[in-house]
């Protein structure tokens, strides 16, 4: 499914957060499908996430997965809650706890546009 | 009713040289050998899958291969848990009276046949392809991710977390077929290197060589009288970011209908085998399931509750963490280890009473799960 032109997404190579909301019954969702995983309803909407919200959870990655991205390691992965309501994964700065409050920006990882969240 | 009427299982670790096929015709030779079968009497065939050998279709590849003619095979796949689901599904099978016995098989030469980058890599595909392993995420992320948040709530250490590996390790001294057996401390899990935090390497399971098997039949052919009493299982999501929770998972779900279909009561448990892929799995599911209260996992393993002669012993074979992963057969060693309890044959191992075992394993990262009770007559 592809997204409505306007709408950035980092998945994309947009600098952007996109996510989806439902018209029928309100869910909001982070991977893009073109029904409701909730209701059933068809036509979701594409939405621009604000790129603020707060740490869920938090690990350093020492053992990266492959020899191109050892050079990045060790590197913070999130689950950061999106004030839209969503859940995403991300990188963030290494100093991030679980509850931190956090704003995302873009940065480069193995080649590619990555969300990457600094505390606010 | 249905047996668990023979079991079969390889040591863990490295064997180079050795296939995915040879490693499940070894330990499907030891197992029909235990039930006192002949390749003839095998009806059903469950196979699992094999990251080394990704073949469309696994199980009429071992017909061919073994030499079997069964009227009903197929291949599942479910992560961690697809041994424990096919145990369900042969004992579903059974009882549907559609076949007599079910010869249940996996192995996989994922230490010897690659390298561990390609081993890791291909693991970290049970993320979202788009949204997280792009990041860099592995399956040690995704566990640590949960942990960072389960810790968080519960209160429980890394020294806690520690506690569940040297436990393992321990287990899997007396064990002469575990990957693992020189004895370890909690400082030496605690000072092992960082994988993503807060896990360590002795908090990880190793990759391994294995193969394990075991036949689900309608009679005791092997003289072995352990049945499965009751099935259970629970799936939530698959992604960790798409996880309704990183504190609640589908365990006590998966456990609750097994228990029900078993009718007994969790107190009446006296032996556990529980996936434990990192000590935060087996932390998380014994909390869970309710055979330890939340963030006491650890401290409970420290006064010797899941000791050989405590309250509760637990995976007395070493389980993931040190007999090995070998990947679908991993936690199939833990039913081995189930079974040869409860029939009296785990030699230096034996506990005195294993009268009722209770089994739980997870695939994904706590997504899919599967429980099952089994008692000895």
């Amino acid at each position: 499914m592809t997204l409505v032109s306007s709408v950035l997404d980092w998945t994309t190579g947009g600098e952007g957060i996109a996510f989806q909301n439902c018209s029928a019954c309100g869910h909001r969702w982070y991977f893009r499908r073109d029904f409701c995983p909730r209701c059933g309803s068809g036509s979701p909407v594409d939405r621009q996430a604000s790129g603020l919200g707060i740490v869920h959870a938090a690990t350093l990655v020492t053992r990266a997965p492959s020899e191109e991205l050892r050079v990045y390691a060790p590197y913070l992965i999130v689950l950061v809650d999106a004030d839209e309501g969503f859940r995403l994964m991300a990188h963030g700065a290494a100093q991030l706890r679980i509850g931190a409050r956090v704003r995302s920006r873009f940065v480069f990882f193995g080649g590619r546009l990555v969300p990457f969240f600094d505390p606010v | 009713m249905s047996y668990v009427t023979g079991v079969g299982l390889t040591p863990f670790g490295k064997h180079p040289g050795r296939t995915t096929l040879d490693l499940m015709s070894e330990a499907a030779t030891a197992a029909l050998t235990d039930a006192q079968l002949e390749r003839a009497d095998v009806d059903g065939l469950l196979c699992a899958y094999s990251t080394t050998f990704p073949h469309l279709m696994l199980s009429t590849t071992f017909v061919e291969h073994f030499g079997l003619s069964p009227t009903y095979a197929h291949s599942i796949l479910l992560g961690g848990a697809t041994g424990f689901a096919m145990a369900m599904l042969a004992h579903t099978l059974v009882q549907s009276g559609l076949v007599r016995n079910v010869l249940v098989v996996a192995g996989e030469n994922r230490l010897t046949a690659q390298s561990r980058d390609a081993a890791v890599q291909t693991l970290a595909q049970v993320g979202h392809a788009e949204y997280e392993v792009p990041l860099g995420a592995t399956i040690p992320a995704y566990y640590a991710l949960v942990a960072s948040r389960y810790m968080h709530e519960h209160g429980t250490t890394e020294a806690d977390l520690a506690e569940l590996a040297v436990l393992m390790r321990r287990n899997a001294v007396s064990h002469p077929g575990a990957q693992f057996r020189e004895p370890i401390t909690a400082q030496d899990v605690l000072a092992s290197k960082p994988i993503a935090s807060p896990l360590k390497l002795l908090d990880c399971c190793p990759v391994s060589d294995g193969g394990v098997a075991f036949v689900i039949g309608r009679e005791p052919t092997g003289g072995s009288r352990v049945r499965i009493r009751g099935t259970g299982q629970a799936h939530t999501h698959q992604y960790v970011t798409g996880a309704p929770s990183l504190t609640e998972f589908g365990a006590k779900a998966s456990v609750e209908r097994a228990a029900e279909s078993a009718g007994i009561i969790l107190t009446d448990v006296r032996y556990a085998a529980i996936y434990d892929s990192f000590t935060i799995t087996l932390t998380i599911l014994l909390e869970e399931i309710g055979l330890a209260p939340r963030g006491q996992a650890g401290q409970k393993a420290r006064a010797g509750y899941f000791d050989r002669d405590g309250r509760l012993p637990l995976n007395t074979h070493g389980g993931l963490l040190s007999y090995g992963h070998c990947g679908a057969g991993g936690a199939m060693a833990h039913l081995v280890e189930a079974q040869r309890q409860m029939s009296g044959r785990a030699g230096a191992r034996q506990l005195k009473d294993v009268s009722l075992a209770l089994l739980h394993g997870d695939g994904g990262v706590l997504s899919s799960h599967v429980s099952l009770v089994l008692e000895a007559q």
